[in-house]
């Protein structure tokens, strides 16, 4: 079971040019609203064409205009769940889930008993009559899981499925979607701007910025040595790009960060906010890294505070509440920020 | 306000005037009168004729024109509308030339099928196919327009082929705009005179439907069938209204 896709077109003010695999493991599509997330799923699923490229599917061709290749969505076995679940109104759930079994030539009665099977499976063995426009928010996505699940796709595509779920069904919602994931047999993608929802679901990340993959790996190589600002800013990670020379990375402005690993050539650092020890006067001890700064914009992360230091190395510094007020860091003005050699991660850019 | 009752006295007082010289003693006698029974079913069958007739051009059309890109559909969009304004005995004249004896239409019709369609019933279903289709063709295209694609794209990852979506995605999306269209169509149908009485005639029991026999029978002297035909086609029209009220008097 397997996708191969390489895929470039334009739609608007997009242009998308994207290449992605997905074998064993479930691949998270993540980047920010507007990166061109949706469109490369939709594009995945035939609902628009390609440019350039090449779509494969278990080995089979379903897309490739350089040869006049185009299967419509329903030639695909392709499964989608939609953000906004898309159930026909007018039907049962029961109806809805039995619709692809329905439309791909089962009889009537054979349909319905599956489809029975599939919403007892998400635990929906209770609504299976009521019609889709009765079903809450998290019933509703689970009635558009079991409906593409029920048509056994050789891929399934996942459109921001958390998103249009209220935070009470959302865990519930999670739990199912991450059991029906880990047992399905096909290729499975999904498409997120979430971290946390990537993290809770896939096992692999594909980060794709303003139509291009900025960074892909394993889920923890990804969120421990971020590559993008987008990725660190959602990981919780202060990154810096320079050159590395030995244990200094040198950034674009000159000022210099030391880290914990020696290293040449093009180089990312990346350190945690709360590794950053901030000061009134200029520190007298051990740190390898001393900038001068100002405080900046300061918001709350549970009891502690995070606060953007401007200086020649601009950071975000995470600290106690009572340092916060010790330093005056509301009222913003000059401070002094420390950061240890070893607790600075480089690698290559 | 004057201009207001004035406006809504012009369109009671003659439904008013109408119901209240109905002679209700011999209303059923009337309209068990050979010739107004005779009307009756030739109207029933002709207007059904006609909205069967729409139905099958009218639907398709209004498909193409709501979904598909072809040059000219803004044109083909406002020349399907045209039979709405136009007055309906210019129609008339019009359908007599394209499908009369000498017309084009008329001469490859009658070589195709064997068919003649002025002065015969058929000749009627078309002239009130002419008149009333439009009605549901822009009801259906407001309708296929305004519909929400999303559904269609799902129903398509599960693997139904265009065909099976129309029928059972799209269809039941539209079904009832598709019927207030139909309701209207029919009614329409119904009343049609003027393309009626002058493509396919007055021939009592062929051609002479509800409107051209109350038309006869006022000018023959014969008030009494003309009233009780009268009442019949009024009664259909409220009954038609009533059904179409959640759609169009739906305001609060």
């Amino acid at each position: 079971m397997s996708l191969d896709a390489t895929i470039g077109l334009r739609l608007g003010s997009l242009d998308l040019d994207v290449e992605i695999t997905v074998a064993g493991s479930v691949v998270a599509v993540v980047g920010p609203n507007g990166a061109g997330k949706s469109t490369l799923l939709r594009a995945l699923a035939g609902l628009i064409p390609l440019e350039r490229g090449r779509v494969t599917v278990d080995g089979r061709i379903v897309e490739e205009p350089g040869r006049g290749i185009r299967l419509q969505p329903e030639e695909r076995r392709v499964g989608v769940v939609f953000q906004d679940q898309r159930l026909f109104t007018h039907l049962s759930a029961v109806e809805n889930v039995a619709f692809g079994l329905r439309a791909r030539g089962l009889n009537r009665t054979d349909a319905r008993a599956r489809a029975g099977e599939w919403l007892r499976r998400v635990d929906l063995g209770g609504v299976l009559g009521a019609r889709a426009g009765e079903l809450s928010g998290g019933q509703a996505q689970r009635v558009a899981l079991a409906r593409a699940l029920a048509t056994e796709p050789a891929l399934l595509l996942l459109d921001e499925p958390l998103a249009a779920v209220d935070a009470a069904a959302r865990a519930e919602l999670r739990r199912v979607l991450r059991e029906e994931l880990d047992r399905y047999p096909g290729s499975r993608l999904l498409v997120t701007h979430d971290p946390i929802e990537a993290a809770a679901l896939a096992d692999h990340l594909v980060v794709v910025e303003d139509g291009r993959v900025t960074q892909e790996g394993r889920l923890v190589e990804v969120t421990a040595r971020p590559r993008s600002a987008w990725v660190a800013t959602m990981v919780g990670l202060n990154l810096l790009q320079g050159t590395s020379r030995g244990t200094a990375v040198t950034l674009a402005d000159g000022a210099e960060v030391v880290t914990g690993r020696a290293l040449d050539g093009p180089a990312f650092a990346a350190f945690r906010p709360n590794a950053v020890v901030l000061h009134r006067a200029r520190p007298e001890g051990s740190a390898r890294n001393v900038w001068a700064g100002r405080a900046g914009e300061l918001y709350p992360v549970g009891d502690r505070a995070r606060v953007r230091i401007d200086g020649p190395v601009p950071l975000i510094a995470e600290v106690t509440a009572a340092a916060v007020a010790e330093l005056g860091l509301a009222a913003g003005g000059a401070v002094w920020a420390s950061l240890k050699a070893t607790d600075v991660d480089a690698y290559p850019a | 306000m004057v201009p207001a009752v004035g406006g809504l006295a012009l369109v009671v007082l003659p439904l008013a005037a109408l119901l209240q010289r109905v002679p209700w003693s011999t209303v059923g006698a009337d309209l068990r009168n050979h010739d107004a029974l005779l009307a009756l079913r030739l109207s029933l069958e002709c207007s059904i004729g006609a909205l069967a007739l729409s139905i099958t051009l009218g639907i398709p059309l209004a498909w193409v024109l709501a979904r598909r890109r072809f040059p000219g559909r803004s044109l083909a969009r406002a020349l399907v509308t045209l039979p709405m304004i136009l007055p309906p005995v210019v129609g008339g004249i019009a359908l007599l030339y394209a499908f009369g004896r000498r017309g084009a239409g008329g001469r490859w019709l009658y070589t195709l099928t064997g068919w003649r369609l002025p002065f015969t019933v058929g000749g009627a279903i078309v002239a009130e196919t002419f008149v009333a289709m439009p009605f549901l063709v822009i009801t259906a295209e407001v309708a296929f327009r305004s519909l929400d694609r999303r559904a269609e794209e799902a129903a398509a990852t599960l693997g139904a082929s265009p065909a099976y979506r129309f029928r059972r995605v799209t269809l039941p999306a539209v079904a009832p705009a598709l019927a207030a269209g139909a309701a209207l169509t029919w009614a329409r149908a119904l009343g049609e005179f003027g393309a009626t009485i002058t493509f396919a005639g007055n021939f009592p029991g062929t051609t002479q439907t509800m409107p051209l026999a109350i038309y006869q029978s006022i000018e023959g002297g014969n008030e009494g069938i003309a009233t009780a035909l009268s009442l019949v086609l009024l009664a259909i029209s409220l009954v038609v209204l009533v059904g179409l009220r959640d759609r169009w008097l739906g305001g609060p």
